[in-house]
């Protein structure tokens, strides 16, 4: 009895030894040839990960409407996000956005390739742990940690800035739609020194402002997106008269720095923190 | 009601609807101080308010009503069908075509009239292609059959246009080019538009004598010295300038032509050339309260026209097409 006890603990440490070691030891080798298949997180990736590490990133990262780091990434294979393209590519991490194409990661899984999934960024809070996570992925986890540092260094010395007034600042994308608060953009406006008009007019969440509403809150700053190519009736609403005599001289534009949450999100912060100064 | 008291009460209807329009908003303005501001120019915020946003919109309301009435009844007076409308026979589609043609190939851009121009464009074509099918007596089944296939070919032309802009939102402005809308336009918009429609109502208003002489069939319209040839030329032309003009502002709008000509046939007398102005009249009625109704519905969902004028406008349709086939045509 004592004898077969003994034996069937040894038998549960040597199992436990072994699920130990095999979920452990993928895990303890940095991985080598890691593929990126959205926008942001190939951000993250160009900026964590060590030379020759990052085999491929999305081809959005090389589009300088949507990339603040476009050129970095034309150095770099891109990918359209086609499983079987990726899967060619020998990852042995593939790093996704929650909006990826769930049939292209659900194929990847299935091919016995490891894949991460991020969710966008909606605030700084966010960046922070998605970069946080990106450097223990990479195991760069030290060269995250002073990214982190610096980052938050950098912001605090920008909030540092902020008057006690703050001025009225709206976000006026295309089709009128508004961001609140709790997205990067909200956080940013706030960064800079800005209230945001969204919540004043009940829209903290974002959401379809009328022309008319945003006329009559003569905002101080008006932040409209740039413009894609090619015309549309929802981007035409930005050319309109009246919102051209509200934004006269108050008007900023966002671009692909506002994004992803990445410490390019502070070159937005500081544009308007010099806008906001410059107007005083 | 007597013809004589008909005009008058349907422009005083229209004048009420305009001015409802005019105060009916998201913005927060009183009633005293919004048409104080449109007039008076009182109050920075609100004067843009209601000079560079509603004012276009009310006035194109009537605008494109005005177009599209008329056109209808000119139509249906020369075809002496009841189901000959812009909407139905594929005059609004292809205008549409038209516009989103100018707008995707920038040519709208590098040329402001660029965009009416090839709405009125897109409607000539259209409209040639039905009165050649559907001959001079304007047999429904043809003009019908033909009105879908040149509507479903313009809208899948569009389509495939706008899911080819580079531009990630036009693809989403499908539903704009087919059902219409008035929000916000500007007084661009209505500088654009107004000379062309302007030439097409001034065209159709002429139609007016020759249009009550074909009641009595061609020949006795011949011996009346009515020109048939250069009368439908006129129309061609008169549908396409003011339709055309009104599809590249402010979308595809249906059932408008089909619906005011009808409910106010009898109330002119069955007398064409009456039927005109009041078709005008109701059709720029219609079109604002679809206006006012569409931002009383959904405030902040910009519904679309085509939607309000499809829901009274379908059903008449219908109606009409049993009422047809019964009297056997």
């Amino acid at each position: 009895m004592p004898v077969s006890a003994r034996r069937s603990d040894l038998c549960a440490l040597l199992a436990a030894l072994g699920f130990w070691l095999g979920a452990a030891l993928p895990a303890a080798a940095a991985p080598e040839r890691v593929v990126s298949m959205n926008l942001c997180t190939d951000q993250m990736a160009m900026l964590l990960a060590a030379p020759g590490q990052l085999v491929s990133v999305s081809h959005l990262a090389a589009d300088p409407m949507s990339s603040a780091m476009a050129d970095a990434a034309r150095a770099y294979p891109l990918n359209r996000g086609q499983a079987e393209r990726i899967f060619l590519m020998k990852p042995d991490l593939v790093l996704a956005g929650s909006y990826t194409a769930q049939a292209s990661v659900d194929m990847l899984r299935r091919l016995g390739i490891r894949v991460e999934v991020f969710p966008p960024e909606t605030s700084f809070a966010d960046a922070r742990a998605h970069l946080r996570r990106m450097g223990r992925l990479l195991e760069r986890e030290a060269e995250a940690a002073a990214m982190i540092a610096d980052f938050d260094a950098r912001l605090a010395a920008l909030r540092a800035r902020s008057p006690d007034l703050r001025p009225e600042a709206v976000l006026y994308g295309a089709g009128g739609y508004t961001s609140g608060n709790a997205t990067l953009a909200g956080e940013i406006l706030d960064a800079a020194g800005y209230t945001n008009l969204a919540a004043a007019l009940g829209r903290a969440g974002g959401g379809a402002l009328a022309l008319e509403e945003l006329v009559l809150a003569r905002p101080d700053l008006v932040v409209t997106p740039r413009r894609y190519g090619g015309q549309s009736r929802s981007e035409a609403l930005l050319d309109h008269p009246a919102l051209r005599r509200v934004a006269q001289g108050h008007r900023a534009r966002s671009g692909a720095r506002w994004v992803c949450g990445t410490p390019h999100l502070l070159g937005a912060v500081a544009g308007l923190v010099r806008l906001r100064e410059a107007g005083r | 009601m007597r013809p004589a008291l008909l005009l008058p009460a349907l422009a005083l209807l229209v004048a009420g609807l305009f001015t409802v329009s005019l105060v009916t908003g998201p913005a927060a303005l009183g009633l005293g101080e919004s048409l104080s501001a449109l007039v008076r120019g009182e109050g920075e915020a609100a004067v843009l308010v209601m000079r560079e946003i509603r004012l276009p919109r009310a006035l194109l309301g009537v605008m494109v009503g005005a177009s599209l009435g008329l056109a209808g009844a000119a139509m249906q007076g020369y075809l002496r069908n009841p189901l000959a409308e812009p909407g139905l026979i594929g005059v609004t589609s292809s205008a549409a075509l038209g516009a989103v043609l100018a707008l995707q190939t920038g040519l709208a851009a590098a040329f402001a009239l660029a965009l009416p121009l090839s709405g009125l464009g897109g409607a000539l074509v259209s409209v040639l292609i039905l009165l050649m099918l559907a001959g001079p007596y304007g047999a429904s089944l043809t003009l019908i059959l033909a009105g879908i296939a040149v509507s479903a070919l313009a809208g899948a032309l569009m389509a495939l246009v706008l899911n080819l802009s580079p531009n990630p939102y036009a693809a989403a402005e499908i539903v704009f080019w087919l059902l219409g809308s008035l929000a916000d336009r500007s007084m661009v918009h209505v500088w654009l538009a107004l000379p062309f429609m302007a030439l097409g109502w001034t065209m159709l208003a002429t139609l007016g004598r020759g249009l009550d002489a074909l009641t009595l069939g061609e020949d006795a319209a011949g011996a009346l010295g009515i020109r048939l040839g250069r009368m439908r030329l006129v129309l061609v032309l008169g549908v396409a300038a003011s339709v055309g003009a009104a599809t590249a502002v402010a979308g595809a709008i249906g059932f408008v032509g089909l619906v005011v000509p009808h409910l106010l046939r009898p109330l002119v007398g069955a007398r064409p050339s009456r039927l005109l102005t009041a078709s005008a009249l109701g059709g720029a009625a219609m079109v604002l309260a679809a206006d006012i109704a569409v931002r009383l519905i959904a405030p902040d969902r910009d519904l679309k026209l085509g939607v309000l004028t499809a829901l009274v406008g379908a059903p008449l349709f219908l109606h009409l097409i049993w009422r047809t086939r019964r009297a056997g045509i």
